[in-house]
């Protein structure tokens, strides 16, 4: 049972491959988030509005069918844009992992920006005022005021954001990355065993999630280590 | 691109529009029997005893920190085998219903929901005012008779808005139906992509009727949340009390 028909070790490389998944979708969602919450705050109407129908849009599309248009509409976009450039012959194919990346970050972002924007909030007027009769520009707010004290308040979402970021990693595997999930598949589906492999699946990403909640609780108790509790 | 897209509407319509009913139904079984099933999950979990909570608590974790999509292969895949190798069930009236992929999905999407609701109800109990359940004891009431007139109503407005974002997820999360071969929304849309090659136009059709749903869900629980916050004046803050981000 626990060797897993022999099949441990492609267990384990799943997992990696959902690890990696996981890391390289976070800058990118990260990024989205901070760009899609400047936008939501900004001066300037169109691009609230390019900001606010950002997040209504993913928010009412299921992850799956996000995955599915960028990894069948991506190949196409990339082809169309190589005949351009390159002339006919060329075969592009978008790897399947990135384009997962490229979904999930794109999904991810969406409700990053919503966190970012109440962090950004968050912070107490006064300090934005003071900043400005300092003489600094809303550039330098930014950087030194807003952006070192924002993730106090992001904490929390962030943490709710890389359990559900953990989960949507499975959706991938419908695209044939050989994540976790993946690897299940072909296992149960070689072995004759779904209870078993599915099991096993099902029990990594609960270690996963776990291992989540535990890391972002401690890195919220760290940055809230100058602030006293009423 | 504009062709294509009348090409696709014309002539698989039929296919989305079947897709939406079945959506929509398996949104609708799945919101209402994982709100019945999550109300005791609720009420254990706020237990005094250890270990009337130990259980809600282990099925809400469970359900909560894996993907669903890894719940419904082994409700489907692992369970349907385990199932099929029962002496003689094959040779049952039921084994029409227990190979049937929609069942499984019901299933896992009811267990599923369950669990989230039942953890945003939970946070809806514990911030009903204590004064409030405090005078309902002093009044001679008995616990069930707290639960029904205090504690229930003075939740569902608590949570109202929570409960419509986990809606909406639970919308979102019947599109991996598809990945178990029914056809609903998603798996009309990859079955035109399959016939015709044009993912974009067949996707994001699909996508437009999913954000039509969503914006009429947005629209009806703003109309009830209204209703429930009849007796409130209006200088009360209408902050909730249940984080309403998006669920997980």
């Amino acid at each position: 049972m626990f060797d897993l028909y022999g099949r441990g070790w492609q267990m384990f490389e799943g997992g990696l491959v959902t690890i990696q998944l996981c890391l390289s979708v976070l800058p990118f969602m990260i990024l989205l988030g901070l760009l899609g919450a400047l936008a939501k705050l900004s001066r300037f109407r169109a691009l609230r509005a390019i900001g606010e129908s950002y997040t209504v849009i993913i928010r009412g599309i299921p992850e799956l069918l996000v995955i599915l248009l960028i990894y069948f509409g991506g190949t196409i976009a990339v082809q169309r844009l190589a005949e351009v450039f390159g002339g006919e012959d060329v075969r592009v194919d978008i790897p399947a992992f990135w384009s997962g990346v490229a979904a999930l970050a794109l999904v991810q972002g969406a409700f990053a920006s919503e966190v970012f924007r109440a962090a950004i909030q968050a912070i107490p007027v006064g300090q934005i005022e003071a900043a400005t009769a300092c003489g600094m520009t809303p550039l330098q707010i930014f950087l030194r005021i807003k952006l070192p004290q924002m993730w106090r308040f992001a904490l929390p979402g962030l943490n709710n954001l890389f359990q559900v970021l953990i989960k949507d990693t499975a959706l991938i595997s419908v695209v044939g990355v050989e994540e976790i999930l993946r690897m299940a598949a072909i296992g149960a589906g070689t072995e004759k065993a779904p209870f078993t492999f599915y099991l096993v699946a099902m029990l990594m990403f609960l270690a996963f999630t776990t291992v989540s909640l535990i890391v972002f609780n401690r890195l919220e108790k760290r940055a809230s280590r100058g602030i006293v509790r009423a | 691109m504009i062709e294509d897209l009348i090409y696709v509407l014309s002539r698989y319509h039929m296919w989305l529009w079947q897709g939406f009913l079945l959506t929509l139904q398996l949104l609708l079984v799945s919101i209402i029997f994982g709100t019945l099933l999550a109300i005791p999950l609720a009420i254990g979990r706020v237990s005094k005893s250890i270990w009337i909570q130990a259980v809600p608590f282990g099925f809400i974790y469970l359900f909560r920190g894996t993907p669903l999509i890894a719940q419904l292969f082994l409700a489907y895949y692992g369970l349907g085998q385990v199932i099929s190798e029962i002496d003689g069930i094959r040779e049952s009236w039921m084994w029409a219903y227990l190979r049937d992929p929609y069942w499984y999905c019901l299933f896992t999407f009811v267990l599923n929901t369950a669990a989230y609701v039942a953890e945003i109800m939970r946070g809806g109990i514990q911030n009903v005012p204590n004064g409030e359940v405090e005078a309902a004891r002093a009044c001679g009431m008995s616990q069930p008779i707290i639960y029904r007139r205090i504690i229930f109503p003075r939740m569902w407005q608590i949570i109202w808005p929570a409960y419509t974002n986990d809606v909406i997820f639970t919308l979102k999360a019947t599109s991996l139906a598809s990945t178990v071969t029914l056809m609903e929304l998603t798996g009309a849309a990859r079955k035109i992509v399959a016939r015709t090659a044009l993912p974009y136009e067949a996707f994001i059709s699909a996508g437009v009727i999913y954000l039509i749903i969503v914006y009429v869900l947005t629209f009806g629980f703003k109309g009830v949340e209204k209703y429930l916050r009849r007796n409130e004046t209006r200088e009360t803050s209408k902050k909730s009390v249940v984080p309403d981000g998006i669920p997980g």
